[in-house]
């Protein structure tokens, strides 16, 4: 079996990333241990944080999440975490990924526990995933699925096309005819399995979950 | 399409790794055992989850197995469930921030269906895998509870009712009688889960060899078959099966 990780391992003392400040947004709900160690496997220190000062000054975000886009929305406007993602990213160099939950936050709304508004980075809508008796499905979404990539993806850079992520979510960003580049996987119906637009990037999929070509992901956001 | 996936759980007592058989304890080795039988670096490529329970009869020490969960899970990319005896949200979060990603619930299931509710709303439904013990007795499948040792009165047929009235993620469904056996899996268990079609569906419970396993996954009602067989796949036992269930045409990722 190829080991993937000697490959990134190397990659962390080849490239000077060391100044480059990571954040992990911690609001309470995700599974930072998972973001943080995949983050620090290769070779950055990222900060967990949900200081807006902090926030505010990261050049790349990491939006985790596990949990109800209700409560996220919620402790997120509370704390003042929206805005200070906001000023962050009025520094042209910075960006933000938003894993799961957080690929959904990034969105204008969701249908979750009521309707609710996201941070509209994107524009796109978070609805349910839906069976039918055409596409029977189950729900959630479990397990390891294949994206279709969009062409040159900074994401997917250097991935293969039948690579396979890990997913586990119940309610799933709808697509929109914009500039935003999108990978999409089918579960029932399409939904985006991973966005890039600008200084927004997301991923419905757990990069931290998705072994070698999750790692890889993650590194493509990061570099 | 969804693919298919092949679990690994592993047992956990008091920082003790523990091979079951019909759910009665015997201690194997501890994380250092753990490492160089199953160097995590690559059990990780061979597994698509990593489950890991703990299934201590005493009171549990959580920070412990918190503490433990984090060295365990620190260089495994993979999904990992966790739990054990959890009952409070707080637990549950615990749990989550040392390297799971989903909280797996058994007893409360039973004895505290609130706990479920409180659980999915802070954290989604998709976080919670309802771990479900049966044992067939008299051509029927009886629902256990508290590690297998107190029957309910619950046929599975009516639990697996009243679970999907719950908001739950998964459904991980252990025969109490074939587990540890390496004799294979139960899956005439299959003909009674109709009820909960539209949630996937683990099964664990006598998974002896990659066999075993194939024959799991090549049922349609099957969506991850689960060993927890510490002693059946040492060394690269987990990659080989992977191999030979990819050769006979079941839909895994590559890693």
């Amino acid at each position: 079996m190829e080991d993937g990780n000697q490959l990134l391992r190397l990659s962390k003392y080849t490239e000077t990333m060391a100044d480059k400040e990571v954040v992990i947004i911690d609001y309470g709900m995700g599974n930072l241990w998972s973001v943080d160690s995949a983050i620090k496997y290769l070779g950055y220190s990222p900060k967990i944080s949900a200081d807006p000062s902090i926030i505010s000054a990261a050049e790349s975000l990491i939006l985790p999440g596990v949990g109800s886009f209700r409560r996220a929305m919620k402790t997120i406007r509370e704390q003042s975490i929206d805005k200070a993602i906001f000023n962050s990213l009025q520094n042209p160099k910075a960006k933000i990924l938003g894993i799961c939950l957080g690929l959904q936050l990034l969105g204008a709304s969701s249908t979750e526990d009521g309707f609710t508004d996201g941070l509209g980075l994107v524009q796109n809508e978070v609805k349910k995933l839906t069976s039918s008796n055409e596409m029977p499905i189950k729900i959630p979404h479990v397990g390891f699925n294949r994206t279709e990539q969009p062409k040159n993806s900074k994401l997917f850079d250097q991935i293969s096309a039948d690579a396979a992520f890990y997913f586990v979510h119940s309610y799933a960003m709808q697509t929109l005819n914009d500039s935003s580049k999108y990978a999409t996987t089918t579960h029932g119906q399409k939904f985006v399995s991973a966005i890039e637009s600008g200084q927004v990037f997301g991923t419905q999929f757990h990069p931290e979950k998705s072994q070698k070509n999750g790692l890889r992901v993650l590194e493509n956001f990061l570099r | 399409m969804l693919t298919k996936r092949i679990i690994f759980a592993l047992l956990y007592d008091s920082g003790s790794f523990m091979l079951s058989r019909n759910f009665r304890l015997q201690r194997i080795g501890d994380l250092t055992w753990l490492k160089e039988n199953y160097g995590f670096s690559t059990v990780g490529y061979a597994i698509d989850e990593l489950v890991v329970i703990d299934v201590s009869r005493k009171p549990r020490d959580t920070q412990k197995f918190c503490a433990d969960l984090k060295i365990l899970t620190r260089d495994c990319f993979a999904p990992i469930a966790a739990g054990g005896g959890i009952k409070t949200v707080e637990h549950a979060r615990e749990l989550l921030r040392s390297g799971a990603d989903k909280v797996v619930i058994n007893t409360a299931l039973h004895d505290e269906p609130d706990l479920i509710d409180e659980i999915a709303a802070e954290f989604g439904q998709q976080c919670i895998v309802a771990s479900i013990d049966t044992q067939k007795i008299n051509n029927s499948y009886r629902v256990f509870k508290h590690s297998g040792t107190i029957e309910t009165s619950d046929s599975l047929e009516h639990f697996l009712l009243k679970c999907t009235g719950l908001p739950i993620g998964e459904i991980y469904l252990t025969s109490v009688d074939r587990d540890g056996t390496g004799n294979g899996l139960d899956l005439e268990v299959l003909d009674f889960v109709g009820h909960a079609k539209d949630v996937p569906l683990i099964i664990m419970g006598g998974v002896g060899n990659a066999d075993h396993i194939i024959e799991g996954l090549k049922d349609n009602r099957v969506d991850a078959v689960a060993t927890a067989n510490l002693l059946n796949f040492m060394g690269d036992g987990l990659a080989r099966a992977r191999e030979s269930a990819i050769a006979s045409g079941i839909n895994l990722p590559v890693f």
